[in-house]
């Protein structure tokens, strides 16, 4: 007996899901649940964790994000107002940065300038966080540039004859018209940019840090290292989780929000 | 006459291949509301803009009281606080409060205190009806409303002449007459204006001078009786014939 078209579609459907369940029934039955837990999470190891996992990686992690976050935004805008500048080499310089730290892996530029250089110089980082957040910038500036000069060129054109109309120079313009409004319309993606700038952190973990300056990844693969069990990273993992959900939350709501108002 | 605010000569202005202006010669004196009317594309806004350096021109001067504004040693920021401009799409700033709008150009610009820009603000804010709305941002006003903000924030600078570019285009229909009222009254109280527009019973009833440009020339000007009444140009006839029309 032939099905209608919409009779075979959900036949259809219903094998995906019968099929998606018995692999989810099988996964189930045939792991070793307890050997699996006790690899993964065993809840002394966690516990064994705290406080330094929050005192001092957490920290550092910290410390590494807001740094490269600050920098990487003062040089962003920098190299967004060169972008967008009319003097010819201003843009070239930006446009070339831009495309070099955008093409490099990071991990490239943090060992190149944290380990590399000092080692074929004899140069030494006089701060071992900056070791990690001097790359960090350099590479976070690039992306953000980008971002800054969208923001910018959103910004309608009339807003600058406006003020400039009003006789403000062209910085004056810039810094008192047009990039606040454009800080308001790349708030979104710079945080979402944020979020990136923490998971990149860790791998600030490839550099000799020493003990003070462990960060969250490199913790983690310390206790690893340590106990042969991979709960430390998993806890580590959580602790990621814990500083960027709320902040690809937020990006959320502020995106809900901008298209409710453009209703 | 006494002593022109605004004295453009031999301008031109060139997009690419595109000659927009071809030799504009225009004077506007003291008190003097001049009305430029013309077939879109015919260069109008480009000449107005021109006046205040928002176009460079490809040649000619502009001249504007003391300020020759196409002489590259010009201080063109100075300049421009005295001509004030308001745009077809009112470019109020969004991020500020109406007060802001009118205040910040007199603090940053000027030089003011606080105080100062401040008091200036709610008079010409009282001067165009909208007292009221100090503490307001711009989307939460009319078209209208919006539109004489931006005439006040323009008045703030205390401009001697002031150029209105279309100023009543983007609006309702309903909402003309109160912007058209805002500029009356500047007229009446002496401003020096130059109003690009295509409201003919403005030209007619507060211009005391009618320029009607057509292929970025000056095809006609004087009285607006006699541009908009007795036409001597042919092109005048056919592009008033054509705006009546509907």
């Amino acid at each position: 007996m032939a099905l209608t078209r919409r009779q075979r579609a959900r036949a259809f459907r219903y094998g995906v899901y019968a099929t998606s369940v018995a692999a989810v029934v099988a996964v189930a039955l045939f792991v070793d649940w307890g050997k699996l837990s006790g690899a993964l999470f065993q809840w002394d190891l966690v516990t064994e964790q705290f406080p330094e996992i929050l005192t001092r990686a957490a920290r550092n992690t910290l410390i590494f994000t807001v740094f490269g976050f600050i920098g990487g935004l003062g040089m962003g805008l920098l190299f967004a107002l060169m972008r967008l500048s009319s003097v010819r080499p201003y843009r070239w310089f930006a446009a070339t940065y831009i495309e070099i730290f955008r093409g490099i892996p990071l991990l490239v530029t943090l060992l190149l300038l944290g380990f590399g250089i000092p080692i074929a110089t004899g140069w030494r980082w006089p701060n071992p966080y900056l070791q990690g957040v001097v790359p960090l910038s350099l590479v976070a500036s690039a992306y953000m540039a980008e971002t800054i000069r969208a923001g910018i060129e959103a910004v309608p054109r009339g807003q600058m004859e406006a003020a400039r109309s009003l006789g403000m120079g062209y910085p004056r313009a810039m810094a008192t018209i047009i990039i606040p409004q454009a800080f308001r319309i790349i708030v979104p993606p710079l945080t979402n940019e944020l979020v990136l700038l923490i998971k990149d952190t860790s791998l600030i973990s490839v550099l000799g840090v020493t003990d003070a300056t462990k960060d969250l990844a490199r913790f983690g693969r310390d206790g690893v290292n340590s106990s042969a069990n991979a709960t430390p990273l998993i806890v580590a993992g959580l602790v990621y989780l814990a500083m960027t959900l709320p902040l690809t939350q937020l990006v959320a709501w502020m995106e809900r929000r901008t298209k409710a108002a453009s209703r | 006459m006494n002593e022109p605010v605004v004295r453009i000569s031999g301008l031109h202005k060139r997009f690419g291949d595109n000659h927009v202006l071809r030799g504009i010669d225009l004077e506007v004196s003291r008190g003097e509301v001049v009305c430029i009317i013309g077939p879109s594309g015919s260069g109008k806004s480009t000449l107005l803009r021109c006046v205040n350096m928002l176009e460079t021109p490809t040649g000619g001067t502009v001249r504007v009281l003391e300020h020759e504004l196409t002489d590259p040693d010009c201080d063109i920021d100075r300049a421009r606080t005295r001509i004030g401009m308001v745009f077809q799409s009112f470019n109020l700033f969004p991020h500020m409060s109406v007060l802001d709008n009118i205040c910040v150009a007199q603090r940053k610009v000027l030089g003011r205190s606080a105080e100062d820009s401040a008091a200036r603000a709610r008079q010409l804010l009282a001067r165009v009806g909208l007292s009221e709305k100090e503490a307001a941002y711009p989307a939460q006003l009319s078209g209208g409303q919006q539109q004489r903000v931006a005439i006040a924030r323009a008045l703030a600078m205390d401009p001697a002449v002031m150029l209105f570019d279309e100023a009543t285009s983007a609006l309702d229909p309903e909402l003309v007459g109160e912007v058209l009222g805002v500029m009356r009254a500047l007229a009446d109280e002496g401003m020096t204006m130059l109003v690009v527009t295509h409201e003919m019973g403005f030209a007619a009833n507060v211009g005391s001078r009618v320029v009607f440009m057509d292929g970025g020339v000056v095809v006609e000007s004087g009285p607006p009786a006699e541009v908009l009444g007795n036409p001597r140009e042919e092109r005048t006839r056919r592009f008033l014939a054509s705006v009546r029309n509907h």
